[in-house]
């Protein structure tokens, strides 16, 4: 008798068994990742239990039991946030005592950023090349915009204030600190022990020194040792320190870019021939900048969270707008709100720099592919 | 002479060409203009200081400073001198930098493994913390803080924990420890027994790394300093009482305050730098690579084990170097307790500025004090990461 070996033939085939309920889908995402043991399932309760006992006192305060109408406090009659201020006091916040017919010149040199930073950050861009011109023009444009004069009227720099207050002092100190960074971080690698000396002492003292006492500097000490006929506004002088401040983070950014850069590089450059200048400006540079760019996002983050601290010496941004509202009669008392308010705006614009730079971080990093 | 003329271009672009003799050139031209630029600053200065009629110095310190201070480590009062109110300063930076560092070390090395554990709630919760506090500026946290502080009940309808801590808008009130005779003893055993298990520790691990028997180091270490001073306190008959805030029809008596400026500025302060600290540890633990862990798990290691021998150790070599910045940057961030008026090195630095007009000096002075405060903290951060660090072929 012969047999013949078995083989399932294709109809018999067993059916195909989803998998176990415990194992898949809601249920088996929820055991895996929430309660996948005592102590997580512990923790999950714990969480769970502080959202319920958070959430919904937060959105009955801000949203529910708020009033958003009114003109002042005493308008206000719930239990919950007051948000009347906004819809009052919003130019204040954004635009501090520039003149109100003049703040399209605000609104417009904001928008400008767009095409200015579009090149640098998206190399890849059509036309790329001949935006660099106008991103080379913006701090120009800008400042022109912002202060007057050639036939625009003229705006004192003690009328800035709010959130563009913010605004000009971060990115003016950005903007200065990035050639004198490129050069003090040049001049802490370089071969020459007084430029490299000098370098290394302004950097760390730049560093070792908290913002404030440089704030300090620029209102008090600067009158001092500038000449007495010779006098500089207050927030011109403020940007001169925070570019100083700045300017040693920013060294410290591109030499870790320059350190990146392998010798290879350097030596291929000196074996054509090239000079220390065209070796930096064609081959180091250009590459070690594009990889510090994630470095100099987050200096910039840092820098502008810091120019909150103007408040010290009297200025008013935004947060001392927000002091002096609370302080009025009309508005006594919302802190809270107002403080909100500013941290969500502070939020929103570092929480995207950030996001926007761990990309490039993971972009540059080729280890991973 | 049209020989010359040749010979001596021929030298200057010899020298030119001379890349050392270019250098040194190009050295003293940076000297020469920085000593121009210093020049001009202190001919100004005179000029400046002449026109007010001040005169540069430091003998102000010797003078009385006549302002109250509400926190003050030691002895001060109104007459005291100007130069020893830095000085109480200078302590309450020091007081609220280091409650911050050791507090924003926990919490940022708790939500750092937290954020890593693999339950999605309570990582995404912590991410919402570290992302939430590290966008948002530490100055706006601390008024925000601040104004939560004084913006409790006041004195008459304290919030009470266990009736014996009080929260109001002028602080916190809390029970102040009375030692009594004998206490000292107390403190010497507990001394003692933290020297007594420096000693074992060293000798359990030359032991380890020459026969490779383990030792109960953690049983025996938290016996010798907890035991020893326990036993000798209740033979001693308890020499530590309390002293427990009784609430009056006004105020309190007893216990001690803490002002609502200073649990402001350090509770800002360690939740701003804890989220900054926790993206460190992370950053550090997942450098470690996988197959450390699967290594130690094939060798039969427990999971507590492998975190203990393996990945920490190697962690906190790529941890220290930025853990020190964000401690320099804490210290330096004290120095915002100028916006809810704690009185700090630089507030009263302000006020004796305000007081004697000596501005160069005084800034001279929080620039000295903090460079060295960061140059001795990154010294001995340097140290230590030394220490730690792969020792290699």
């Amino acid at each position: 008798m012969t047999t013949s070996p078995f083989f399932r033939q294709p109809n018999d085939m067993l059916p195909e068994r989803a998998p176990p309920v415990a194992m898949s889908g809601i249920i088996g995402w929820l055991r895996a990742n929430l309660f996948s043991g005592w102590l997580n399932t512990g923790l999950t309760l714990l969480a769970l239990y502080a959202l319920w006992l958070i959430i919904p006192g937060l959105l009955n305060w801000a949203f529910f039991d708020a009033d958003f109408a009114g003109t002042d406090r005493f308008a206000c009659t719930g239990t919950g946030a007051c948000w009347a201020w906004f819809d009052q006091r919003i130019d204040q916040f954004l635009y501090g005592f520039y003149p109100d017919e003049q703040t399209w010149r605000v609104n417009l040199a904001l928008f400008l950023i767009l095409p200015a930073l579009a090149p640098i950050l998206f190399d890849k861009m059509p036309g790329a090349k001949q935006l660099r011109w106008f991103s080379l023009a913006f701090p120009f444009v800008a400042t022109f915009l912002l202060i007057g004069g050639f036939g625009l009227e003229e705006v004192p720099t003690n009328k800035f204030g709010g959130f563009m207050l913010n605004v000009t002092v971060g990115l003016a100190g950005i903007v200065l600190s990035l050639p004198i960074g490129i050069v003090l971080a040049l001049g802490r690698r370089s071969k020459m022990p007084i430029v490299r000396t000098l370098s290394v002492a302004f950097i760390e003292v730049f560093r070792g020194v908290p913002l404030i006492t440089l704030l300090f500097v620029a209102a008090i000490l600067l009158p001092i040792f500038l000449p007495s006929s010779f006098s500089l506004d207050l927030v011109v002088r403020v940007i001169v320190v925070v570019t100083a401040f700045a300017s040693a983070y920013m060294a410290e950014v591109i030499r870790g870019g320059l350190q990146a850069i392998p010798r290879g590089q350097y030596e291929a450059a000196q074996a054509l021939g090239l000079g220390y200048w065209r070796m930096m400006g064609l081959i180091i540079l250009p590459q070690a900048l594009k990889i510090s760019i994630p470095g100099i996002v987050n200096t910039f983050i840092g820098l502008f969270k810091d120019t909150t601290l103007v408040i010290v010496i009297g200025l008013f941004d935004v947060l001392n707008i927000g002091r002096t509202m609370i302080s009025n009669p009309d508005w006594l008392g919302l802190a809270v709100e107002t403080q909100v308010f500013i941290s969500l705006f502070f939020f929103v614009v570092c929480f995207s720099m950030s996001r926007y730079s761990v990309y490039l971080e993971q972009r540059l990093d080729t280890s991973k592919h | 002479m049209a020989n010359s003329r040749q010979e001596s271009g021929f030298q200057i672009r010899r020298i030119w060409s001379d890349e050392r003799a270019r250098s040194a050139l190009f050295q003293i031209l940076v000297v020469l203009g920085l000593a121009l630029l210093v020049a001009f600053f202190v001919a100004n200065t005179m000029a400046n200081l002449q026109a007010r009629g001040m005169e540069p110095g430091f003998g102000f310190l010797q003078d009385p400073a006549f302002f109250e201070i509400n926190q003050n480590l030691i002895e001060y009062a109104s007459t005291s001198t100007f130069g020893r109110a830095l000085v109480v300063g200078l302590l309450n930076t020091l007081l609220v930098s280091a409650a911050g560092i050791i507090s924003a070390t926990v919490i940022g090395f708790l939500a750092g493994v937290f954020r890593l554990s693999n339950n999605w709630l309570v990582g995404r919760l912590i991410g919402v913390y570290v992302e939430f506090t590290r966008n948002v500026p530490v100055l706006l946290q601390i008024i925000f803080w601040w104004s939560i502080l004084t913006g409790l009940p006041k004195v008459a309808d304290s919030l009470s924990i266990g009736n014996s801590l009080f929260l109001n808008n002028r602080g916190v009130r809390m029970p102040a420890p009375i030692l009594e005779n004998g206490f000292g003893w107390v403190a010497l055993a507990f001394l003692l027994g933290v020297f007594a298990s420096y000693l074992v520790g060293r000798w359990a691990r030359r032991r380890h790394m020459a026969t490779g028997q383990p030792f109960p180091m953690l049983w025996v270490g938290l016996g010798l300093v907890v035991l020893p001073p326990l036993l000798l306190f209740v033979a001693l008959g308890q020499p530590l009482d309390w002293d427990i805030p009784e609430k009056t029809r006004f105020n309190f008596r007893g216990g001690f305050n803490i002002t609502p400026e200073l649990v402001a500025l350090w509770w800002a302060l360690t939740t701003y730098t804890g989220a900054f600290i926790s993206e460190i540890v992370r950053a550090g633990i997942l450098s470690v690579s996988k197959g450390q862990s699967e290594a130690a798990h094939a060798l039969g290691l427990r999971p507590g084990l492998t975190m203990r021998k393996i990945i920490i150790p190697q962690a906190l070599r790529v941890i220290i170097p930025p853990l020190t910045s964000q401690y320099l940057n804490l210290t330096k961030n004290s120095s915002l307790a100028i916006a809810i008026g704690y009185q700090d090195l630089v507030s009263i630095g302000n006020t004796v500025l305000n007081q004697s007009g000596q501005a160069i000096e005084v800034v001279g002075i929080w620039m000295v004090v903090y460079l060295s405060l960061s140059l001795g903290t990154s010294a001995f951060m340097n140290w230590y990461n030394s220490h730690i660090a792969l020792v290699e072929r």
